[in-house]
């Protein structure tokens, strides 16, 4: 019975997507929002129920197989489901706020002519993500992963006709294969030492692993465990858009705003962070990965976030906010904190999703403009747009009671207290990032929403707010921003809410700490004042305000006085150069020196045509056997019988001499 | 004394001339003819000294089965010869070349 | 002593007029060498006790076959000049591929010895011996149908070269027998009826 809900909850979006896409023309634009809003909130409030069976009633975890694929080589290849307490919670998240976005999207793509190509692509999205994070093995999950990749390829190049979002939608889909290059590596080598694609067993096999090592070049033997953790986080890194694999998120912003919301905020990146978070049982095992997994979220928590300070794009700032707050997911991972990482994830997800669709209210009140240098003042024209947006920028920067606050704290905290290697760096980059999030927020609330009106006088009076559609998703997005983390950040970080789900060996198991400090939520909101993080958080809006409202013109000094800085920031730190100038092009020049040495030259040239022609020289010389004369004939037989007397006597002659 | 290894080495060089001969003529089918006439000769002489040497009478029957087909062989070529020439009004082999490849 | 002398004499006359054959410019002096060659192959062989075989040769060889040579040579109207051309192009080429069978030649039979530690000369000869008896001996009782071939193949011979160098002339008149026996009653006859006169 619970294996029909569970495809009911998987299937019903995707039942919609086709409906929706195939027969969008026939049931219309209502037709297609209706369908597939219908599948997704079947969705929700399926996975709300099933939340409620595993939190509440104390069901058990869920592990089957639903259909076999095919068996191959012994490795069985199965559709399967396990549904314990992070799946359900994932589970919650990503229908809700897909539930949301579909509503939203109502209002925002009203006048777009792929309407129903949208609605279809978005349903096709939660259908993918809902069978990654309800899989039970490798290759849904791999399935899952792919499946979410193309939607986003189709989705950010949503305005083909736009040569800027077919640049980023290649690009995503291009440094996702990348990663998943590394993801396919990882599970090669969880098929290569456990013979199966499950989950079950390769939790089973783990420690066994652990002890194997792994010998790629002569002399170095790396930890069998180390190797296939760090080839998922590769994986991770492409999908979750950690540093190097970061540069398509930015470029991703050329697709309708929802879809920031749904895919590059809420959903899609955080499936990295979920899997590192599904595999805990293997990551605890390899110290070394863990490392890796801290440091590159370190390095992405604070590089991304500086970003966010000199970019004037709306969008771009959220994005890069996103990047920020994703390397803190994978920091937490990285601390062996995973229940603080999803928790984190769930957090984030609520209010960037909603940061995103307040930035898309904005961009609909004026008129697609999307330069925060355009805008100001906002606030009295877009009343409830700008409430719901600061109460996400307050969850954002960790505003004390926010839902934010206790999950971005609770990491910060974890990542004091652990001994990790590369845990000083991380803490160094996370305390700082606080003063930089908290900064670039508030730099972007009042560019765009507080002081003078800097739009043009016809933008000005058609100033408005947006219609319901878009403006009750903000709200109902806008209360769990607030209230969720009070409610939830006991059972999920303190009292093991995971259950089996999430393993932490005890050596890291920073969180026990922590729950042991702190009994209650009001006494981790009271604790917090005795750390670091609240009061960077509070310099970080006062500068903001300083720069941004009592002293506009400063920003402009600052960036003659610190141009160097300002270089490199705006450069982006030259990834997209390298990626395009010395990747890109390296590749295209390796594939012209292939096509003009390789194939023309060697190939055809040397082979196909060397070969012929060579047949044709010797045919010429050859021809010259043949020349009708009798008395050259004769010579050459007379040659021919020397040679052969001469090869014939040659070792009698010799031989005895 | 002169022993088997001298008449062998005068074949030899019968053999040789002719077959210098064969190449060197360029002009003459007549000449040709001639040339594959001395070799037959040549290879006469080793039948006759190996048939001597050895007291054996079959080489010299041999030759004589020689000597028969070495001239049924020349008429023949005389002949094409004479309906040679009478096509091509001459014998320079040279024009012989339409076998050509 | 005698045989060694005359070896050596007779040998280099054959060896010069096979030198001769090669090298003459007139078609003529060539046949005529080659009738010298013969000659003294004839008396080479008389050395070595083949003295039936020795006549034949003179017989056959010089008596029909070069002379059917000659007379072919001079029924042909050859053009001289031409034939003087473009000798000296491959001299060199057709002596060093000469001069090398040579020296195998010489090499196996001369410094190997064949390989065989032969006696100097055979059994001695019986009185009454003679080559004529010992050939006709063999030639037609072991070697019966090989003659009968051997006539055929003359026959052969004599067939071809008629039948290559035959040819009609103008005016000649010959039997058809094929057209003869081939004739059909309506081209040679023909029934005219003819109206008897009436007499006057």
């Amino acid at each position: 019975m619970m294996q029909n809900v569970y495809l009911a909850i998987a299937l019903a979006p995707l039942v919609a997507a086709v409906v929706a896409g195939l027969g969008g023309r026939l049931i219309g634009r209502a037709g297609a929002h209706t369908v597939t809003i219908l599948g997704v909130a079947l969705s929700f409030v399926l996975s709300a129920w099933v939340l409620k069976g595993q939190l509440l009633d104390g069901q058990p975890a869920y592990n089957g197989a639903v259909y076999t694929w095919l068996v191959t080589d012994g490795i069985p290849m199965q559709v399967g489901f396990l549904i314990d307490r992070l799946t359900a919670l994932m589970m919650v998240v990503v229908t809700f706020v897909s539930l949301m976005v579909h509503v939203y999207t109502i209002g925002y793509m009203h006048d777009d002519d792929g309407y129903t190509r949208f609605f279809a692509y978005i349903s096709l999205f939660t259908f993918a993500m809902l069978m990654l994070v309800m899989s039970n093995n490798f290759l849904q999950l791999f399935f899952g992963w792919e499946a979410v990749g193309l939607v986003s390829y189709l989705l950010i190049g949503f305005w083909y006709t736009r040569p800027t979002a077919i640049f980023a939608n290649l690009k995503a889909f291009l440094v996702n294969r990348v990663g998943d290059f590394g993801f396919l590596l990882g599970i090669a080598g969880i098929v290569h030492f456990t013979g199966s694609l499950d989950y079950a067993r390769a939790f089973h096999f783990a420690p066994q692993i652990a002890q194997q090592s792994f010998t790629l070049f002569e002399g170095q033997a790396w930890n069998a465990m180390s190797v296939i953790c760090i080839c998922l986080f590769v994986g991770a890194m492409g999908k979750s858009a950690q540093v190097p694999l970061h540069v398509w998120l930015p470029d991703s912003m050329e697709g309708p705003t929802p879809i920031s919301a749904l895919i590059h905020a809420a959903t899609m990146v955080t499936a990295g962070i979920f899997m590192v978070a599904r595999m805990s049982p293997l990551f605890e095992l390899s110290p070394t990965a863990l490392s890796v997994v801290l440091v590159i979220g370190a390095t992405t928590a604070l590089f991304m976030g500086l970003l966010g300070i000199v970019n004037n794009d709306i969008k771009r700032v959220v994005a890069y906010s996103t990047l920020s707050q994703l390397g803190y997911m994978t920091v937490a991972l990285g601390v062996s904190a995973y229940s603080a990482g999803i928790f984190h994830l769930m957090t984030h997800a609520f209010f960037k999703a909603l940061l995103f669709l307040g930035a898309g209210s904005v961009i609909i009140a004026m008129h697609h403009e999307q330069d925060m240098r355009r805008m100001g003042g906002l606030k009295k024209h877009l009343p409830i747009t700008y409430w719901t947006t600061l109460l996400g920028a307050l969850a954002l920067i960790g505003f004390p009671g926010f839902s934010g606050f206790f999950s971005k704290d609770a990491l910060i905290e974890a990542v004091g207290e652990s001994h990790t290697p590369g845990h000083v760096y991380a803490l160094v980059c996370v305390t700082a990032g606080v003063f930089i999030t908290a900064l670039y927020t508030f730099r972007m609330i009042f560019m765009t929403f507080h002081g003078e009106e800097r739009m043009d006088a016809h933008t000005r009076e058609h100033l408005h707010e947006s219609p319901w559609v878009v403006t009750v998703p903000l709200v109902l997005l806008a209360i769990p921003s607030v209230v969720v983390g009070w409610l939830t950040v006991g059972p999920v970080l303190f009292h093991g809410y995971f259950g089996g789900a999430i393993v932490v060996s005890p050596a890291h198991d920073v969180l026990g700490e922590l729950g042991r400090e702190y009994t209650t939520p009001l006494a981790f909101l009271l604790g917090a004042f005795r750390g670091l993080p609240i009061y960077l958080a509070a310099a970080g809006v006062l500068c903001a305000w300083f720069l941004y409202l009592k002293r506009p013109e400063l920003p402009a000094r600052a960036r003659e006085l610190f141009a160097p800085l300002y270089r490199v920031l705006d450069n982006k730190y030259w990834f997209d150069w390298v990626n395009e100038n010395v990747i890109a092009s390296g590749s295209r020049a390796l594939g012209r020196l292939f096509w003009r040495v390789g194939d023309e030259f060697v190939i055809d040239g040397a082979l196909v045509n060397g070969s012929a022609r060579t047949v044709g020289w010797l045919a010429a010389v050859a021809r010259h056997l043949q020349s009708g004369y009798l008395y050259h004939y004769a010579f050459a037989m007379i040659i021919g019988l020397s040679a052969l007397l001469a090869w014939l006597l040659w070792p009698w002659l010799f031989g005895r001499a | 004394m002169i022993g088997l290894p001298h008449f062998l080495v005068l074949a030899g060089v019968l053999f040789s001339i002719a077959v210098a001969g064969v190449f060197l003529n360029r002009k003459n089918v007549i000449l040709l003819l001639m040339c594959i006439e001395l070799m037959l000769l040549a290879v006469n002489f080793n039948f006759i000294a190996f048939s001597h040497w050895l007291n054996d009478i079959n080489g010299q029957v041999f030759v004589f089965f020689i000597l028969t087909v070495a001239a049924a062989e020349s008429a023949i070529g005389l002949a094409i010869l004479v309906v040679l020439f009478r096509e091509r009004k001459s014998i320079n082999v040279d024009n012989l070349d339409t076998m050509r490849g | 002593m005698l045989t060694t002398i005359l070896f050596y004499f007779y040998a280099a006359i054959l060896v010069g007029s096979a030198l001769g054959v090669v090298l003459a410019r007139n078609p003529v002096r060539a046949a005529l060498f080659l009738v010298l060659a013969f000659f003294t192959s004839a008396v080479l062989w008389l050395l070595l006790e083949a003295e039936f075989l020795g006549i034949v040769l003179v017989l056959v060889y010089v008596g029909a076959v070069m002379v059917l040579f000659l007379f072919v040579i001079m029924m042909l109207d050859i053009n001289i000049a031409e034939l003087r051309a473009g000798f000296t192009r491959y001299a060199p080429l057709g002596a060093l591929i000469a001069g090398l069978m040579i020296c195998e030649i010489v090499y196996v039979v001369w410094v190997k010895h064949l390989g065989y530690d032969l006696a100097a000369v055979g059994a001695p000869l019986q009185p009454g011996d003679s080559n004529t008896k010992a050939l006709g001996a063999v030639l037609y009782t072991d070697y019966a149908l090989p003659f009968q071939l051997a006539a055929v193949v003359l026959l052969v011979a004599i067939v071809a070269a008629i039948t290559l160098t035959m040819r009609r002339r103008a005016g000649y008149k010959q039997q058809d027998i094929a057209a003869q026996v081939a004739t059909r009653k309506q081209d040679r006859l023909r029934v005219v009826k003819v109206e008897p006169e009436k007499r006057r």
